[in-house]
C-alpha cells in the first residue's frame, strides 16, 4: 500500500520534469512555419505580406514580430527566427559575428522608406533644409524663432538607439554622409520607444519636432517639405518623390536571411518581390523597389 | 524493505528536496550576480571604472563610443527620490488610517482597493501617465514637454504605494494591544496614542516598508521608459527629462552586438543596479529584524 502511494507522488514529478525539458529542446523551426523578426518600421508591412502569403499557401504559418533591427539580427544569428527585417544595413560587427558562426547572411532590399520630419499642425513652418534639420536635431538651434518660426523652445524627439531609424537619421541627416563627422543627437533630445510615441507627443506639443517612416503620417501631425540645400527645391515626402529620389531622406528596407534563401524562405521572398507583393508595399504606404 | 524503513527513506527524501529548494534560490542569486560580473567586467579592459561611473556623456553607439553613466545614475536617483517624497507620506498616513482608525467594512474595502492597485500592470500605468499626466504637467508648469522626471516620480509613486501601505499596515497591526490600552489608561487621546505610541513602536517596520517601496521604484522599467523622455543628460531640475538606468538597459539591449563593448556596458549598468537594490534590501532587512526583537 505504502509503495503504491510513493509511486503516486513521484510519477507526476517525473512527468512534469520531462515535459519541461522536452519543451526546452523544441526548435523554433518547423517545416511549415516561418518566423520573421526585426524592425518596428517594417512590422505592419511584414504582417501584410504574411497574411497575403498565408492566403495563397493555407498550410503555412508566418509569424511577424518587431523589437528593432538589432533584435532581429540577433535572433537571426541565434536561430530563433528565419528572416530578419532591417531598416538599416548590417553593421561590420554583425557581419563578423555571422561569419564566426559560419553563416553568410544575404541582404535583400524589399522596399524603400521615406522618413518624414513632423511638427505640430499649429507650427507656422512648413519647410526646412537638411542643414537646418541637422542644426535642430544636434541641438545647435534651440528655439523656433532662430529659423523663422514662433518664439517657442524646440523639443527634439528621437527614436531609441535600438531603432534602425535612429541610426539612419544620425548618419544621413546629422552627419550628412560625412564619415568623419562626430555629430550626435542633442543630449536633451527625448528618446521615445516607438514611432507611435513620437506621433502622440507631436500631436499635443506645439514645440515638438520628430521623425518617423512616411507610413505613419496622419492629419494630426504636419510633415515638412525638405530641401537638400538652400538652393534646391523643397520636396514633400510622397511616394513619387521617394521613387524619383527627389526627397532627400529615404532608405532601403531589407530582409536578411542566414544564407542563400531556400525552401519556404525563398518562396516567401519571391512573393515579396513579385508585383503582387510590391502592390502591398504601396498599400501600407511604403515605396516599392520596382516600378509596378 | 519494511514499511518503517520505507517511510524513513521517504521522509529523508522530502527533507532533502525542501532543503534543495531553499538552497537553490540562494544559488540562483549568486549565479545571476556572477553572470553579471562576467559579462560586465569585460568593459573595464578598455574603460576605467571612474570614466564609467562619473563620465558625463552616454553615446553608446557612436564611434568611439562614450559610456559615462553619471546622467543615468542621476536620472534614476531623481525619479526615485521624487517618487519617495510623494508615496512615503501618503502611504504611511494611509496605513495608519487603515490599521487604527477605519471601521471594519471600510477597512476591508480600502485594503482590497490598495491591493488592486498593485495588480495593475506597469505598462498600463505608464500609458496613463504618458497620455494624461504628461500633458497636464506640461500645461501646469508651462514647460516645453510633459515627459519629465516629475511625471516619472508621480507614476512610480502609484506603484510604490501598495508595497508601502500593506507592509506598514502589517507592522502597525503587529503592535501589541497592551500598548494602546496602557496609553489610553494614561489619559492619552486617540491621536496621541496613534502617533506617539503605535507609530513609534511600528517604526522599524515602517522603515522596512519604505525601503521595499523604494526598491520597487528603482527597479521599475516599463512605466519609467514611457514617461520620462529618456534624454541622457544630467538634470538640473525635476521638470527636465531624464534617462534611468533601467530604461537604458531595456531600450538598448536589443540593439547591442552580443559580446561587444556596448553589451558589456549594459551588463555593467546591471551590476550597478544590483548593488543599489542589494543595499536597499539590506537596510530593509536590518530594520525588519530589529522590529521582531
Amino acid at each position: 500500500m505504502a509503495k503504491k502511494r510513493w509511486a503516486f507522488e513521484v510519477v507526476p514529478f517525473c512527468l512534469a520534469a520531462i515535459m519541461i525539458l522536452g519543451g526546452c529542446s523544441r526548435q523554433s523551426q518547423q517545416a511549415n512555419s516561418l518566423q520573421i523578426k526585426g524592425s518596428d518600421t517594417m512590422v505592419n508591412l511584414g504582417q501584410a505580406w504574411a497574411e497575403a502569403f498565408m492566403k495563397k499557401a493555407p498550410n503555412v504559418s508566418v509569424a511577424v514580430t518587431g523589437g528593432g533591427s538589432g533584435t532581429g539580427i540577433a535572433s537571426l544569428l541565434s536561430r530563433t527566427c528565419d528572416i530578419a527585417e532591417l531598416s538599416r544595413e548590417l553593421k561590420p560587427e554583425e557581419l563578423a559575428m555571422a561569419k564566426k558562426k559560419g553563416l553568410d547572411p544575404q541582404q535583400i532590399t524589399v522596399a524603400l522608406d521615406g522618413l518624414a520630419v513632423v511638427v505640430h499642425p499649429a507650427n507656422p513652418l512648413s519647410q526646412l533644409t537638411m542643414e537646418q534639420l541637422a542644426a535642430i536635431f544636434s541641438g545647435r538651434v534651440t528655439n523656433w524663432k532662430e529659423i523663422g518660426g514662433a518664439d517657442l523652445p524646440i523639443v527634439v524627439l528621437s527614436r531609441e538607439v535600438n531603432s534602425g531609424t535612429h541610426v539612419y537619421f544620425k548618419e544621413h541627416v546629422l552627419r550628412g554622409e560625412d564619415k568623419n563627422s562626430q555629430a550626435e543627437f542633442a543630449a536633451n533630445a527625448l528618446m521615445l520607444p516607438s514611432s507611435q510615441a513620437i506621433a502622440d507627443e507631436v500631436d499635443q506639443n506645439p514645440g515638438a519636432v520628430g521623425y518617423y517612416g512616411m507610413g505613419y503620417i496622419s492629419p494630426s501631425e504636419k510633415a515638412l517639405a525638405i530641401a537638400r540645400d538652400a538652393a534646391s527645391p523643397y520636396v514633400q515626402p510622397t511616394i513619387e518623390n521617394v521613387v524619383s529620389q527627389a526627397y532627400p531622406i529615404s532608405r532601403p528596407l531589407l530582409m536578411v536571411t542566414r544564407g542563400q534563401p531556400e525552401g519556404l524562405v525563398a518562396d516567401f521572398l519571391d512573393f515579396v518581390l513579385s508585383p503582387e507583393g510590391q502592390k502591398i508595399v504601396v498599400k501600407i504606404d511604403f515605396v516599392p523597389v520596382k516600378k509596378i | 524493505m519494511t514499511p518503517n524503513r520505507l517511510r524513513k527513506l521517504k521522509e529523508w527524501l522530502i527533507e532533502k528536496a525542501i532543503l534543495l529548494s531553499g538552497v537553490f534560490s540562494v544559488i540562483f542569486v549568486l549565479l545571476i550576480f556572477l553572470f553579471l560580473l562576467r559579462e560586465g567586467f569585460s568593459l573595464f579592459r578598455g574603460e576605467s571604472v571612474g570614466d564609467f561611473l562619473f563620465g558625463k556623456s552616454w553615446y553608446p553607439i557612436s564611434d568611439p563610443p562614450r559610456f559615462g553613466i553619471l546622467p543615468l545614475i542621476m536620472g534614476s536617483l531623481l525619479v526615485t527620490l521624487g517618487a519617495a517624497a510623494i508615496s512615503v507620506p501618503i502611504g504611511i498616513a494611509a496605513a495608519l488610517y487603515i490599521a487604527e482608525i477605519a471601521p471594519g467594512r471600510l477597512k476591508e474595502g480600502l485594503k482590497a482597493g490598495i491591493e488592486l492597485l498593485a495588480a495593475i500592470p506597469s505598462v498600463v500605468i505608464g500609458f496613463i501617465g504618458m497620455i494624461t499626466l504628461g500633458p497636464w504637467i506640461k500645461n501646469l508648469f508651462n514647460i516645453p514637454t510633459g515627459l519629465t522626471a516629475l511625471t516619472g516620480s508621480v507614476t512610480l509613486a502609484f506603484m510604490a504605494m501598495p508595497t508601502i501601505v500593506s507592509i506598514a499596515e502589517d507592522a502597525i497591526t503587529a503592535v501589541p494591544r497592551q500598548y494602546r490600552e496602557a496609553a489610553i489608561a494614561m489619559g492619552a487621546t486617540k491621536w496621541q496614542t496613534t502617533w506617539r505610541i503605535v507609530a513609534r513602536a511600528a517604526r522599524p517596520g515602517m522603515v522596512a516598508a519604505v525601503m521595499l517601496g523604494i526598491g520597487r521604484v528603482i527597479g521599475e522599467t516599463m512605466a519609467v521608459m514611457m514617461v520620462t523622455g529618456n534624454a541622457a543628460m544630467i538634470p538640473s531640475s525635476i521638470l527636465q527629462p531624464v534617462r534611468t538606468l533601467t530604461a537604458t538597459i531595456a531600450a538598448e539591449m536589443g540593439e547591442s552586438v552580443q559580446g561587444g563593448a556596448h553589451y558589456a556596458a549594459l551588463f555593467a549598468i546591471g551590476i550597478v543596479l544590483f548593488v543599489i537594490t542589494f543595499l536597499i534590501n539590506g537596510v530593509a532587512d536590518l530594520y525588519l529584524h530589529r522590529s521582531r526583537r
